[in-house]
């Protein structure tokens, strides 16, 4: 499962996130294995999507985001 | 006088960092740019207890030291490099208590360059409201600093931070991470190599395009043991490198941070259900822009007809106290009428820089990004292009600059090339002037006709930016990694004084900028209006009271035949009238020749030269506007400015590329002459298209 899979408001935890396609600065902003993400809100014509990850919001496209592997949380 | 303490101020974006550089500096900044490149460079004097001075130096806005864009790597380049003159004896890392998990990923990494730090805790009047709560002896001990807790909206914590910074010399400069814990052997190897090296030092050196002192990358490149790392190995260790650092936050704020999420009320979640609505979303981002226009439009128009008005008189008045001579008719003729449309402009570019100042403070701006991005990728754009479009709407330059934050390269090119067709605000003046001669007055739905008009122009810009996008989107085959993220802030109601700053600073920046041109075209073009070769020019007097003296006209008349006469024949009437062929065909004279020729260094000097040729032309010293409703088209016995003439006017100057500024920012942007000529000889030819056939259809 990837975090394009969401739905919104489901919670994640990010597993994998070794891919190229995902840029460094992403992982700074907190995109890493163990944290938790958020699906807040999904954009008209359905992307990008709005996350929180780690308590940080932001916005990513959902071209990035098939590239983040995510297990759903129970909470 | 005593040694000024250097502070560099460091932040992630929307941390409210410059609030805290106006507060501690007011309105004792200078803004310029870093020697060789555009990046806005930010700096103030902060008033220290006991007489002590710090010369404080606003940095971008960067979320790590690990660069992705031209503004970051100036830091870097800055911390790296201990000889340059900027380097902070004391560096106050700024962050916001809502984010202070991911803002400290930055401070930990420039604690690790063992540069003092001061670490401030911003916009602590949210703690309440959010339910945080800070443990700050558990703070400072473990991230070996000192902590100043501030709230710029209700000025505290600032004297603080003022005395952490005069009491910079006890602070620690141990670092947070080591950061051989990565990978032992790997940086054990490169510690043996540069013994007397700083690792994280090294290792930023190796992963990023800079250098510092003697330690070059190509040094460390040579040495084949670090060569063999390939860029993924590197992007390995430098995830490594961020989940170590995450780590270590996440145990300090264990202790450090709590948040009581039963105190805790979300307006965000709320405000953003309405914002980012998929319906109302749209309707309240083009009713915004809708009053912009309006206040553009409507409420400058007031100010600006007292400038007009008074600039006028003041040039009357010079004529009629000050002795005759040419010094006079420099000043009256030339100097009065240039800097009066220098001066015109300020209303507007005040209201425009308002308003963005005012969305992008709010934190509403990254929510028309995110609304608008999959909008704008169809056209070859990002959602982040809509900012620089709607900052075109005050200035290409900082519009063009403003793309830098745009991941992918293919979309940023098309963004920089399409970005000049919106409305700028040096095309106002143009067009507030031509409206008010040629489209009726009158009114449909409650707004005038002039308005409508108006807006229809802007609209004009932006489809015709969305729609060259589109095209060069088809036509430009790059191949470029496109990636998004944007962050979105929390909503703030905007400071009243970061706004007021932004505004004076942007406005005083402009005027300076394009005055200086103004005001030289304006002199030079009145020396060539008022000086001709041969008898034509200099006999005017004698030729004409000849050739006419069959009519019998009043003296008044006469005298204004006389200077006409004169006028076609000065060096610039010769100019005008020798390309008067080309632009006849889109109905215009050859005074709006001269013009155009000098409104290709910049749109805004059309005013003023038409304000300098009809002031050199006539006596009294009525507005601008009212001399062009007087000028008439002999040859068809019409007024010069009418509603076909006016049209092929507003868009040959809508489409034109006519300001160099904008050349040559989007020369240094693309790093290539090819981009701007591209500009430059499209632009002008689709301009020239659309204004002969305007002009032609409706005369």
């Amino acid at each position: 499962m990837t975090l394009a899979d969401l739905k919104r408001g489901q919670v994640a935890i990010i597993k994998d996130v070794s891919s190229p396609y995902i840029p460094l600065k992403l992982l700074e902003m907190g995109c890493l294995p163990g944290n938790q993400a958020r699906l807040m809100m999904v954009a008209p014509f359905s992307d990008p999507l709005y996350l929180n990850i780690n308590d940080t919001h932001l916005a990513i496209r959902k071209e990035t985001a098939v590239h983040i592997q995510i297990e759903l949380s129970n909470e | 006088m005593s040694k000024q303490i250097k502070v560099a101020l460091i932040g992630n974006p929307n941390t409210g960092k410059t609030s805290v550089f106006n507060s501690l500096t007011g309105l004792n900044q200078q803004v310029g740019n870093y020697p060789g490149i555009t990046v806005e460079r930010k700096a103030g004097v902060c008033k220290l207890p006991k007489g002590v001075k710090a010369h404080i130096l606003d940095l971008p806005g960067t979320y790590s030291l690990n660069a992705s864009s031209l503004d970051e790597s100036v830091v870097i380049e800055l911390l790296l490099n201990a000889n340059d003159k900027d380097y902070p004896d004391v560096a106050v890392v700024v962050t916001d208590v809502e984010n202070l998990k991911r803002n400290l990923l930055l401070f930990t990494q420039i604690k690790d360059l063992n540069i003092p730090s001061i670490l401030v805790i911003n916009m602590s009047d949210r703690m309440r409201k959010k339910g945080i709560s800070l443990d700050i002896e558990h703070l400072e001990a473990e991230l070996k600093t000192k902590v100043a807790l501030t709230s710029t909206r209700k000025n505290e914590g600032i004297d603080l931070l003022k005395n952490l910074i005069s009491n910079y010399k006890s602070l620690s400069t141990d670092a947070c991470l080591d950061i051989s814990q990565i990978e032992s052997s790997y940086f054990g190897n490169l510690q043996r190599i540069f013994p007397n090296q700083q690792l994280y030092k090294l290792w930023l050196v190796i992963t990023q395009d800079v250098n510092f002192g003697q330690v070059t990358k190509k040094k460390i490149d040579a040495l084949s043991d670090f060569k063999v790392k390939s860029d993924t190995k590197l992007k390995r260790l430098q995830q490594k490198e961020t989940i170590k650092r995450y780590q270590f936050i996440n145990a300090v704020l264990k202790k450090g941070k709590t948040v009581d999420l039963n105190a805790a009320t979300d307006l965000r979640i709320k405000l953003d259900r309405i914002l980012t609505h998929k319906v109302w979303g749209y309707v309240i981002f083009f009713s915004l822009l809708m009053l912009i226009f309006q206040a553009i439009y409507d409420w400058a128009q007031y100010p600006m007809d007292f400038i007009d008005e008074t600039f006028a008189a003041l040039s009357e008045l010079v004529k009629t106290t000050l002795p005759a001579g040419v010094f006079t008719d420099l000043i009256a003729e030339g100097i009065i009428p240039g800097l009066g449309g220098v001066v015109i402009f300020i209303p507007q570019i005040a209201f425009l820089f308002l308003f963005i100042a005012i969305l992008e403070e709010s934190g509403y701006m990254s929510r028309v990004v995110f609304l608008m991005d999959k909008l704008m990728r169809r056209f070859g754009l990002s959602g982040k292009s809509v900012v620089p479009l709607i900052s075109g709407t005050a200035c290409a330059i900082p519009a063009v600059m403003a793309t830098r934050n745009i991941e992918g390269w293919k979309e940023r090119l098309i963004t920089i090339l399409v970005t000049p067709f919106t409305t700028c605000s040096a095309r106002l003046p143009v067009y507030l002037i031509i409206i008010a001669l040629v489209i009726p007055e009158g009114s449909f739905l409650g707004l005038s006709y002039q308005a409508l008009m108006l807006m229809f122009l802007y609209l004009l810009g932006f489809g015709m930016a969305v729609g060259s996008a589109y095209i060069l989107h088809k036509v430009l085959k790059i191949r470029s990694k496109s990636f998004f993220l944007i962050e979105m802030p929390d909503y703030k109601v905007p400071q009243f004084k970061n706004v007021g700053i932004t505004v004076v600073e942007k406005t005083k920046a402009f005027v300076f900028g394009a005055g200086q041109i103004i005001l030289a075209i304006s002199i030079i073009l009145w020396f060539l209006a008022s000086y001709g070769p041969g008898d034509d020019f200099n006999k005017a007097e004698e030729i004409v009271t000849e050739n006419l003296s069959s009519l019998e006209l009043s003296e008044e008349e006469l005298n204004q035949r006389i200077a006409s006469y004169q006028l076609e024949h000065s060096y610039i009437g010769i100019a005008g009238r020798s390309i008067e062929p080309v632009i006849q065909p889109l109905g215009y004279d050859w005074k709006i020749g001269i013009a155009i020729i000098t409104s290709f260094a910049a749109r805004e000097v059309f005013v003023g030269t038409l304000a300098t040729i009809y002031s050199v032309e006539s006596e009294e010293g009525e507005p601008i506007k009212e001399k062009m409703r007087g000028e008439r088209n002999a040859k068809l016995g019409v007024p010069r400015y009418n509603l076909a003439s006016g049209m092929s006017l507003l868009l040959f100057y809508a489409f034109a590329m006519q300001c160099m500024s904008t050349l040559a920012i989007v020369k240094r942007e693309t790093n290539s002459w090819k981009w701007p000529m591209y500009q430059l000889v499209v632009m002008t030819s689709i301009a020239y298209l659309a204004a002969l056939i305007a002009y032609q259809t409706l005369i």
